[in-house]
């Protein structure tokens, strides 16, 4: 019962997102063979609607991992130095090899992901306590080495607005032709799922882990790869969008408890849910004109991660 | 003189001290015995105002300890709490200077610094004055810390488990100095003790807890019972007497 | 003790002779005979680095003091941010032209007292809701950086967008863009704050001893923790509106002032802490545009050592204790 009502809510939101928007388009006209619609509607509505399902999907399934991977609730891609340094790969990328193909430029920025979160995961790693504190203090160490580094260069070469346009997250760029590299997180999600149990496992510790026989470091690395990876696509197809990657596992684990297995359909589904939301309001706050999604996200996700914080019982 | 009536304090929703109700008496040796977990640090925490309490009162010289002004209070009552261990690079001297912050803001005069020198001398510090405290065994770092407590001048001394990390030598020694303070000094001094045996030999007054409460409390003899003792920790206790002084036998 | 006061002073001549050097190599080098105008500009960030460099230094140094933790620099409380969507909103609401005129002293003053009244509700807010949770302190200013930073972008892209880009340089201070009308002004609310905290320093010094000891020595530790959140904030905000946001800066000059003075005295850090800021950020400043003429603003110079510095520190204690 429950989940027929959630998949109505998802489709109710599919729609809205699908014909929500600054030019009118009417299920009718579609059918009736407007034309002008249905190109609007096939080379913008389309690509836009399913690219938020899977950015949404992705970052919290990218969330969820890292948090079992790092033992700590409060890193996400976004606070770990995965978007950080993928951003410092995009800068040297645009500066190098301006003229290489997106594939090339994705791959490039993928390894800068990769090699940061795993520069972060051993600094906090080296914190042999584990101090609680330090953890979100190196997250925003790191967005501060990379991000200047990252200004260097672009104050260097002129590059600071091409850069800034790359901080916010949205998606009313997003076009039939340019986005199709957003559907390579799809097996990286279906990797996800297979290996649920295993990250389940490793979310326990490693002494748990090796006790069980599991190679910890190893499960560790592919988590990260698939983290980085995934976060890197997002980051170049739509840009940056704050704490989602936080929220959404947290949300679902304060209810549904932390067994991967049963919670990363509820956890990607309501990332996507949660996005397609924050997408329509960002469209139709200001219309005709669009706000940045990553802002909605950014002030909704802001006050939902406070109060998260500020519960009575402490997550 | 100490007061406390109806002193209660929860942690979420257990309850660490309910409804105390107690009087200490002035220049005496009171040590605060009683199992793990049954409110003893707490009850000293709230009686030097670190805690605050959910319900009763404290008085302290007849005056409710919510209307004492906190730099009053400093030079009336001191606390030395257990483990207190920092990173923080400054000698033997300059820690126990510190007790004299209440009176001088800082600023040490001559009275000042008799005041330390004289603290130093009687926790056998003297020595050590320019050791940076980083360097010192836990046994001297606590002195240290009695020395501060001592050099703060106050009416009161409160001391939670102040034996920690000594060895023989100096539990000794320190509960000889805690009885000078009392006895030449006048001090009042309320200690939370482990060691039955320092308590039997060396407090004037035992109060016992348990679960929160005051199981029973009175003149050391009455508490050094076998009966009182083997009830408040739920095993049983001996007592044998060896030249004279109460011994209690706790190992099977 | 007695090897400290000795050797202070020694270190403070040490430090005010590298600050004139670096300021004689900064206000000469390159003028091409072109005296006049060049005194006249460098000698306006002259002025900035010198306020800048005390603000910093005194509010850190306290900030981590109040703390216990010397990896925290004050601007994780959510400042940076917040001056940006203060200079938004008031331009926003108030056509920011006018502002930009003859008014733009009182427009200052409104910054710094919103960033105030904000810091205080905050600082209110933590005290009673986490008592000393530093935990909670930074994931909250963490979030609440996100958060108005949010709602910044949010203004701006509502704003008339011509409009914005006009003003934009001239609303938002840098290391390049600095207002000198602040100037004097600025100086008196810094002068105010350091004589307070220069007062209240042989209280900070027991607060080293922890929250308890100092409690049992007398100190109302709330009431002090409220008044030094507020001069604290109010020194970053000045800060911040004279040349823009320096996260790391602080923690930079915080620790090495630790190492170089080597004492728990806060006077003689504050002294000591700064003329190392001053120092660093003349001498910054004389390296990164004069002698290696790069296009990068000192701010982001000072991040990425700051950052460096930071790692470092994580991995020297951690190996040292």
């Amino acid at each position: 019962m429950k989940k027929i009502v959630w998949a109505l809510i998802l489709i109710v939101l599919i729609w809205g997102s699908l014909f929500a928007g600054a030019s009118p388009i009417s299920l009718k006209q579609l059918v009736n063979g407007n034309s002008q619609q249905q190109l609007i509607f096939l080379t913008t509505r389309i690509p836009r609607t399913i690219s938020l399902i899977i950015a949404g999907a992705t970052l919290s399934i990218c969330g969820l991992i890292m948090q079992h991977l790092t033992q700590n609730k409060f890193v996400s891609p976004g606070s770990a130095g995965t978007t950080d340094s993928a951003r410092l790969g995009i800068v040297i990328v645009m500066l190098f090899f301006p003229n290489a193909p997106l594939l090339f430029r994705s791959f490039i920025a993928f390894l800068f992901a990769f090699m940061g979160t795993i520069l972060f995961i051993y600094l906090i790693n080296f914190l042999a306590a584990k101090n609680k504190l330090m953890i979100p203090l190196i997250g925003v160490m790191f967005g501060n080495i990379f991000g200047s580094i990252a200004t260097f260069f672009a104050y260097q070469f002129n590059l600071i607005q091409n850069m800034t346009s790359w901080l916010q997250g949205n998606f009313s760029t997003v076009m039939k032709g340019n986005y199709e590299l957003i559907y390579l997180t799809l097996p990286l999600l279906l990797i996800t799922y297979l290996l649920a149990y295993q990250f389940t496992i490793v979310g326990m510790g490693e002494d748990i882990t090796k006790n069980l026989g599991l190679n910890y470091q190893f499960i560790q690395l592919i988590g990260l790869a698939i983290v980085a990876l995934a976060n890197t696509l997002i980051l170049i197809m739509v840009g940056n969008i704050p704490f989602l990657g936080i929220i959404i596992p947290n949300l679902i684990s304060i209810h549904y408890r932390d067994y991967i297995k049963n919670t990363l359909l509820l956890t990607a589904t309501t990332g996507s849910a949660f996005l397609l939301i924050c997408d329509i309001i960002a469209r139709s706050i200001i219309a005709p004109y669009e706000v940045p999604v990553s802002v909605v996200v950014g002030i909704l996700g802001s006050l939902i991660f406070l109060s998260l914080l500020l519960r009575k019982e402490p997550l | 003189m100490i007061k406390l009536t109806d002193l209660s304090k929860k942690y979420g929703v257990k309850k660490v001290v309910s409804k105390v109700n107690l009087s200490l008496t002035t220049n005496k040796l009171t040590a605060i015995i009683g199992p793990n977990g049954a409110g003893k640090s707490t009850l000293l925490a709230m009686i030097s105002r670190l805690v605050p309490s959910d319900t009763g009162e404290i008085f302290l010289d007849h005056q409710s300890l919510k209307t004492w002004k906190q730099n009053s209070l400093a030079k009336k009552l001191s606390l030395l709490k257990q483990a207190s261990s920092f990173e923080l690079k400054i000698t033997v001297k300059e820690l126990v200077e510190f007790g004299r912050f209440p009176y001088s803001k800082g600023h040490l005069t001559e009275v000042d610094h008799q005041k330390v020198n004289q603290a130093l001398a009687i926790l056998g510090l003297k020595d050590l004055v320019n050791e940076d405290i980083s360097t010192l065994s836990g046994g001297q770092l606590q002195r240290a810390y009695i020395a501060l407590v001592l050099a703060q001048d106050t009416d009161y001394i409160l001391l939670d488990e102040p034996l920690n990390n000594l060895d023989m030598k100096y539990e000794v020694q320190i509960m000889k100095t805690l009885r000078y303070l009392v006895k030449e000094l006048g001090k009042t001094i309320i200690i939370v003790i482990h060691d039955l045996n320092f308590a039997a030999s060396y407090a004037d007054e035992i109060i016992a807890m348990k679960n929160g409460k005051i199981f029973k409390s009175g003149l050391t003899n009455k508490i050094i019972d076998e009966k009182v003792l083997s009830k408040l920790y739920e095993i049983p206790i001996q007592i044998q007497n060896i030249s004279g002084k109460p011994f209690c036998l706790y190992f099977n | 003790m007695k090897k400290l006061i000795r050797s202070f002073p020694l270190k403070v001549i040490a430090l005010l002779i590298l600050v004139i050097v670096s300021c004689i190599l900064f206000l000469t080098y390159q003028t091409y005979g072109n005296w006049d105008f060049a005194l006249s500009l460098r000698s306006g960030k002259l002025i900035a680095f010198v306020l800048v460099g005390i603000a910093t230094s005194f509010a850190t140094i306290t900030f981590q003091t109040l703390t216990h933790n010397q990896f925290l620099t004050p601007n994780i409380l959510g400042l940076d941010s917040l001056y940006t969507l203060v200079q938004t909103t008031i331009f926003f609401f108030f056509n920011g032209k006018q502002l930009l005129g003859s008014e733009s002293v009182a427009t200052f003053l409104l910054t710094i007292a919103i960033m105030v009244i904000f810091s205080v509700l905050l600082a209110n807010f933590l005290l009673r809701k986490g008592q000393n949770n530093l935990f909670l302190l930074l994931m909250v200013g963490i979030i609440l950086a996100t958060l108005l930073n949010s709602i910044t972008t949010f203004l701006q892209v509502a704003m008339n967008p011509n409009e914005f880009d006009a003003l934009q340089t001239k609303l938002f201070a840098s290391f390049n863009n600095i207002n000198s009308q602040y100037f004097p002004i600025a100086a008196i609310i810094i002068l105010i704050l350091v004589i307070f905290l220069w007062f209240k320093s042989l209280t900070l010094d027991v607060l080293h001893l922890g929250d308890d000891q100092a409690t049992n020595l007398g100190i109302n530790i709330p009431s002090l923790q409220f008044s030094l959140l507020v001069v604290i904030s109010s020194l970053i905000g000045v800060s911040t509106a004279l040349v823009g946001p320096i996260t790391f800066l602080g923690f930079i000059v915080a620790n090495i002032s630790y190492h170089f003075i080597g004492t728990y005295h806060h006077r003689q850090l504050f002294i000591g802490g700064s003329l190392i800021a001053i120092f660093l950020l003349i001498f910054g400043e004389f390296i990164v545009e004069q002698v290696f003429k790069l296009n990068t603003p000192l701010s982001s110079v000072i991040e990425f050592t700051g950052g460096i510095y930071f790692i470092g520190k994580v991995i020297y204690e951690r190996k040292n204790g």
